[in-house]
C-alpha cells in the first residue's frame, strides 16, 4: 500500500513535502485537499488529520501530521541520502535549529504577509492598514535578515555545502509572499543567490510544478466568489484584527 | 571543558533543557541570563548569540539555540535511554510531530497568557483588556484540547507508555500561565495526571524548583520596573501587543 500524502500546494509546509518526496523519487498517491474549499473541515480529513492542517500523512494505519515530522519519517523509511537531515552531530542539529526557529518566525511573518495583501481583502473587503502592514513587512524583513546573517552566513547552503531540509523548509516560506506579488529576494543579493543554488538542487521543473499553484494566486483570486471563502472570517478576525 | 547551557527558568524552553540536563544528570554550567533585565540586549550576549533567545548550548565553540535542537543534541551526545526520544519510526514520528506543532499552538497561547498579564503593563501602563484575555485564554483552551485529544488521548504518556521530551516541552509550557495567576489545567483532570506523571518521572522536587522564578511573578515585575535599560526596550515589545 502506498503512503497517502495530503496536499493543497497553495500551502508552504505542503510545498516542501512534495518536493522532497519527489526530489527522492519517493512512491506516494497526491490526495487533494483544497483549503478554498475549506475540504480541511471535511469529516474525512479530519479522521485523517485531527488538527484539521495540511500537510498529513497516512501510511496504512498510520497517520501523521506537521510538515518537519512527515518529511523527517519518508527520510527515514526510504533512507534518503545523508545530506538532507545528516547523521553528524553538529551538521543535524543545525538543521534541527533552523526547523525549529522557522516556525514562529518566516512562517509566520511571510504567511503574514500573503494573507495581509491578497487574502483578508478579498475576503473581508477591505484592506489591511497601512500601519499594520508595515508591521508586518517589518517583520518579515527582520527574518529575512536573520536568515542571511545568521542562518546562512557565507556558506552556501544553510547546513554545509549541500542542501538539506532546512533549505527546503526555508525556499517554500520566502516564496509565499510572492503569490501577493511582493519579490523578498528583491535587493537580497546573498538570498537571490541561495534561492539560485536552491532551485538548481531541487531541478527547476519540480521547484516551478510545486510554485505553479502558488505564483498563480493573484489570478485564481480573482475568479474566486467571496462569499465561498465566509469560513475564513473567524481566523482572520482572530489572527491579525 | 564543560558545555554551558544558558538559561532563565522564566522561559518554558530553558525549564525544559533545565529539567532534561538534571533529571538526567548531564554535566553543564548553568549559566544565569537574566530576562526581566533585558540581558539578551546586551553586547555580550549579542557576542553569543544574535538572534537573543534563551535557551543556548555553547559545547567548546559549538554555540546551540532552540530548546528542541538542543534537547536532541543532548540525546545524541549523551546517549540517553531510548524513550526519550525513541530510535522506532512511528514512535519517533509522534514526538518529532508533537514538537512541530506546538511551536505555533501550545507554546504560542500559553505564553499569551502569560505575557498579557505580566508583560503588557509594563508596556502599555495598564492592565490588559479583558477581551485580549479572553481571545488568549480561548486559543489556549483549543491547544489544550488538542493535547488532550489528539496527541494524548488515553496513553499515560504523549508517544505511549514511556515519558519522551515531547511530555517535558508540553509540560513547561503549560506552568507557564501559572505565572499570570491562570491554572491552565483547572477543570482537567485528565491532563493533571498526565503533569503530575511527567513531575515524577523528572523528580517533583526539581520540577518545583524548576518553577519557583515563574511563581514569584510579583518579584518580577518589580525587577522590570526597577530597570532602565528595560524601559528602553518598550518600543519593541509594543509590536506583540498592538
Amino acid at each position: 500500500m502506498v503512503v497517502e500524502l495530503y496536499l493543497d500546494l497553495f500551502s508552504q509546509p505542503c510545498r516542501s513535502v512534495f518536493i522532497f518526496a519527489k526530489k527522492n523519487n519517493i512512491p506516494f498517491e497526491f490526495k487533494k485537499v483544497s483549503l478554498m474549499d475549506g475540504e480541511h473541515f471535511g469529516d474525512e480529513f479530519g479522521k485523517i488529520n485531527k488538527i484539521r492542517k495540511v500537510p498529513a500523512l497516512r501510511d496504512g494505519d498510520f497517520c501523521l501530521a506537521e510538515s518537519v515530522a512527515i518529511m523527517l519519517y519518508l527520510a527515514e523509511k526510504f533512507q534518503t541520502p545523508d545530506r538532507w537531515f545528516p547523521a553528524d552531530l553538529r551538521l543535524r542539529s543545525r538543521v534541527n535549529e533552523y526547523l525549529s526557529w522557522q516556525h514562529m518566525a518566516i512562517r509566520m511573518h511571510g504567511s503574514k504577509m500573503f494573507w495581509m495583501r491578497l487574502m483578508i481583502p478579498k475576503i473581508m473587503g477591505i484592506d489591511v492598514p497601512k500601519e499594520k502592514m508595515d508591521g508586518a513587512l517589518e517583520d518579515l524583513n527582520a527574518s529575512l535578515t536573520l536568515i542571511e546573517e545568521n542562518f546562512l552566513q557565507d556558506r552556501p547552503f544553510i547546513v554545509g555545502d549541500q542542501m538539506s531540509l532546512a533549505d527546503l523548509v526555508a525556499i517554500v516560506e520566502i516564496m509565499q509572499p510572492l503569490g501577493a506579488g511582493l519579490d523578498m529576494f528583491e535587493g537580497r543579493p546573498k538570498l537571490s543567490a541561495w534561492r539560485d543554488r536552491v532551485q538548481a538542487s531541487i531541478g527547476k521543473d519540480l521547484f516551478d510544478e510545486a510554485h505553479q499553484g502558488i505564483l498563480g494566486a493573484q489570478d485564481a483570486m480573482k475568479q474566486v466568489d467571496p462569499s465561498k471563502l465566509e469560513l475564513f472570517k473567524p481566523k482572520i478576525l482572530r489572527l491579525f484584527f | 571543558s564543560t558545555m554551558e547551557i544558558y538559561l532563565d527558568l522564566v522561559s518554558p524552553p530553558c525549564r525544559a533543557v533545565y529539567l532534561f540536563a538534571e533529571a538526567l544528570k548531564i554535566p553543564y554550567a548553568f549559566k544565569k541570563v537574566e530576562l526581566s533585565a533585558g540581558q539578551q540586549y546586551t553586547e555580550e550576549f549579542g557576542k553569543l548569540s544574535v538572534v537573543r533567545k534563551v535557551p543556548v548550548l555553547k559545547d567548546g565553540s559549538f554555540v546551540l539555540t532552540e530548546s528542541t535542537a538542543i534537547l536532541q543534541y543532548l540525546v545524541q551526545k549523551c546517549s540517553v535511554a531510548d524513550h526519550w526520544f525513541p530510535a522506532e519510526l512511528q514512535q519517533r514520528a509522534r514526538v518529532d510531530e508533537y514538537l512541530s506543532w506546538q511551536h505555533l499552538n501550545l507554546r504560542s497561547h500559553c505564553s499569551k497568557v502569560f505575557l498579557l498579564r505580566t508583560l503588557y503593563p509594563f508596556v502599555m501602563g495598564s492592565e490588559a483588556p479583558k477581551d485580549k484575555m479572553d481571545a488568549a485564554v480561548e486559543d489556549m483552551k483549543q491547544s489544550l484540547d488538542l493535547l488532550e485529544e489528539k496527541f494524548l488521548q488515553d496513553k499515560p504518556f504523549i508517544v505511549g507508555n514511556k515519558i519522551s521530551v515531547a511530555d517535558v516541552v508540553a509540560m513547561v509550557e503549560i506552568m507557564q500561565p501559572l505565572g499570570a495567576g491562570v491554572d491552565a489545567l483547572d477543570g482537567r483532570p485528565k491532563l493533571t495526571a498526565w503533569r503530575d506523571r511527567v513531575k515524577k518521572e523528572l523528580g517533583v522536587k526539581l520540577v518545583d524548583q524548576a518553577h519557583e522564578a515563574l511563581l514569584d511573578s510579583s518579584g518580577l515585575q518589580q525587577k522590570m520596573q526597577n530597570n532602565t535599560e528595560l524601559q528602553k526596550l518598550k518600543p519593541m515589545f509594543l509590536k506583540y501587543f498592538r
